[in-house]
């Protein structure tokens, strides 16, 4: 028998065929659940945009020189991005994990933990990159105006994405069950979602609540999709988007550590 | 696997064990449940880190290039875990992918799998549409779409009936026959007899015994004992009397074995004869049942 050296291509981390490998898993499960994540990521930001502009539309016709509909159709962009990236990434991290077992599987082949985790994520960043970009449509529809600047929101909602479904395996990593959810969900992404400029400005807020909203990666995620939207993008933007890259490398660990702690003993 | 220890907390689940799978054989891991015969399996795959000992998997050395050696390996899980809305094709190429079966060979493969499985009629059909049997098999073929220098069976067979058990042990067999090396684990004692050429009978995280079956038999149990059925009162008198003659016994639910009659000249109990076994074996070594 050849010697391990002669027939091995050496094998390092992070590499192109173990992604692909994770990747190609989930391309083709998509292929037999697309329709519902569809149906129900456009018809949500619908009901949104009817209920809050006719709702809210009827007491106030603009904000910050918006009208509301336009408003609130670019910060549900942002929420869009979050529900089609945190949530998909603790439930369906864990249910890989805990009842189909997939992770089994996968870790059983030539695949790291770090490779799969990035997999996972990369994969759910593209699809809420996408998602993103409905309820956008569905304000243009409502009467928002095309611009160019639209055309960067699927990248932002990818860098966005990219942090919040590891922000979501994290979670799914360090939970021994579905019930530790509900706490991350009340008392870390209900307020992350309402402090962040999405239906409301944040001007009345106190200032310390300001400060803290500058670190709310959402918020952030909010301000520039407005920015590309309205054509308004300055030298700030780039703060803002290394922010979300920043928020994106860092939980990106946490979640390669968190998982690597689950599923190898 | 030189030495292995794998302990979590205060357990130890393998404790200082040593195997050595021959490249070309079957080798069975013969255990009751909690023996230590999935983790042993989960460190071959470097998916649990041994907290002592060597370990080496095909010329690899575990767990730093464990990633090269599960290149050349297939596992089968104990656990069904195949993706169950997808078809029986779609979760063979996925399998491609995740084995890096250059893409001009990929449909080859699958083809080779399915026909392996004896599912190509079903290749369209989703894997919740199949039977227990089938998504064995297809579990099974799964693991071998990369044509895997070695193969890891945690418990193959577990749960199923006994005539899906058969078709499962025919398909492993013609694996055998086909030079693949085997590494299989099992609590199923006529399994490991039919399939392993070596059996490894583990205990509490270590191999109290190894070596064939036949061997294993003969040289722990004999070749007879003797089947001596009877009320509680008079078998426990049985083993008494067995005992003070030499002989081993072991009480068997409505009977006591008593074990390596053969040796003796005649016998002062009635019963009925029967070649001795695996379970035997495991026995007179461990003290405890098996499954």
């Amino acid at each position: 028998m050849a010697t391990p050296e002669a027939r091995a291509p050496r094998i390092g981390r992070l590499e192109r065929s173990a992604l692909t490998g994770v990747l190609v898993r989930e391309v083709v499960n998509f292929s037999s659940y697309w329709k519902s994540t569809t149906f129900s990521s456009t018809v949500e930001p619908t009901i949104y945009l009817i209920a809050f502009g006719f709702g809210f539309g009827s007491l106030v016709s603009t904000i910050g020189g918006y009208d509301y509909v336009d408003f609130v159709g670019t910060g549900t962009v942002a929420t869009a991005v979050l529900f089609s990236s945190a949530f998909p990434a603790m439930f369906g991290t864990f249910v890989k994990y805990q009842f189909q077992r997939t992770y089994d599987a996968i870790l059983a082949a030539p695949v790291d933990t770090e490779e799969l985790v990035t997999a996972e994520a990369l994969w759910i960043a593209t699809r809420a990159g996408v998602y993103g970009c409905v309820p956008m449509l569905v304000a243009i529809a409502f009467g928002l105006d095309p611009a160019w600047g639209m055309l960067l929101v699927p990248f932002i909602g990818w860098i966005a994405g990219f942090g919040w479904a590891n922000f979501g395996i994290s979670i799914a990593g360090y939970s021994k069950s579905f019930e530790n959810f509900n706490y991350v969900i009340s008392a870390v992404l209900t307020p992350l979602f309402l402090l962040a400029g999405s239906f409301f400005p944040l001007d009345g807020f106190p200032e310390w609540a300001q400060v803290l909203a500058a670190f709310n990666p959402l918020y952030q995620c909010v301000q520039l999709i407005r920015a590309a939207v309205f054509g308004l993008l300055g030298w700030d933007d780039l703060f803002r988007v290394a922010v979300l890259v920043a928020f994106g490398l860092l939980v990106w660990r946490v979640a390669i550590r968190a998982m690597t702690k689950k599923l190898i003993d | 696997m030189r030495g292995v220890v794998k302990r979590y907390g205060s357990i130890t689940a393998v404790a200082g064990l040593d195997l050595e799978v021959p490249m070309g054989t079957c080798v069975g891991l013969l255990g009751p449940n909690g023996a230590g015969k999935s983790t042993t399996m989960r460190l071959l795959t470097a998916q649990s880190i041994a907290d002592e000992g060597e370990l080496e998997v095909l010329g690899f050395t575990l767990p730093a290039e464990s990633k090269q050696a599960r290149a050349r390996c297939g596992v089968v899980p104990q656990l069904d875990n195949l993706d169950t809305t997808l078809t029986v094709a779609q979760n063979l190429l996925v399998f491609t992918h995740l084995y890096r079966v250059p893409r001009p060979e990929r449909r080859d493969a699958i083809e080779r799998a399915l026909e392996l499985a004896k599912l190509g009629d079903r290749r369209d059909d989703r894997v919740d549409k199949l039977s227990g049997g089938m998504r064995r098999r297809l579990l099974i073929a799964r693991a071998l779409v990369h044509r895997p220098q070695l193969v890891l069976l945690d418990e193959p067979t577990v749960g199923l009936d006994p005539q899906v058990r058969q078709e499962l042990w025919a398909l492993i067999d013609a694996l055998r026959s086909e030079g693949t090396t085997l590494l299989m684990s099992t609590h199923y004692i006529e399994e490991a007899e039919r399939l392993a050429d070596t059996v490894l009978i583990m205990s509490h995280g270590t191999a109290v015994a190894a070596g064939p079956p036949s061997e294993l038999v003969r040289e722990h149990a004999g070749s007879e004992a003797l089947e001596v059925y009877g009320p509680p009162a008079r078998l426990a008198e049985v083993e008494a009397e067995a005992v003070s003659a030499g002989l081993r016994t072991r009480r068997t639910g409505t009977s006591v074995s008593v074990l390596g009659i053969d040796r003796r000249n005649g016998t002062p109990f009635e019963g009925e004869r029967r070649p001795a076994n695996l379970e035997d074996v495991f026995v007179l070594l461990t003290g405890e049942e098996i499954a």
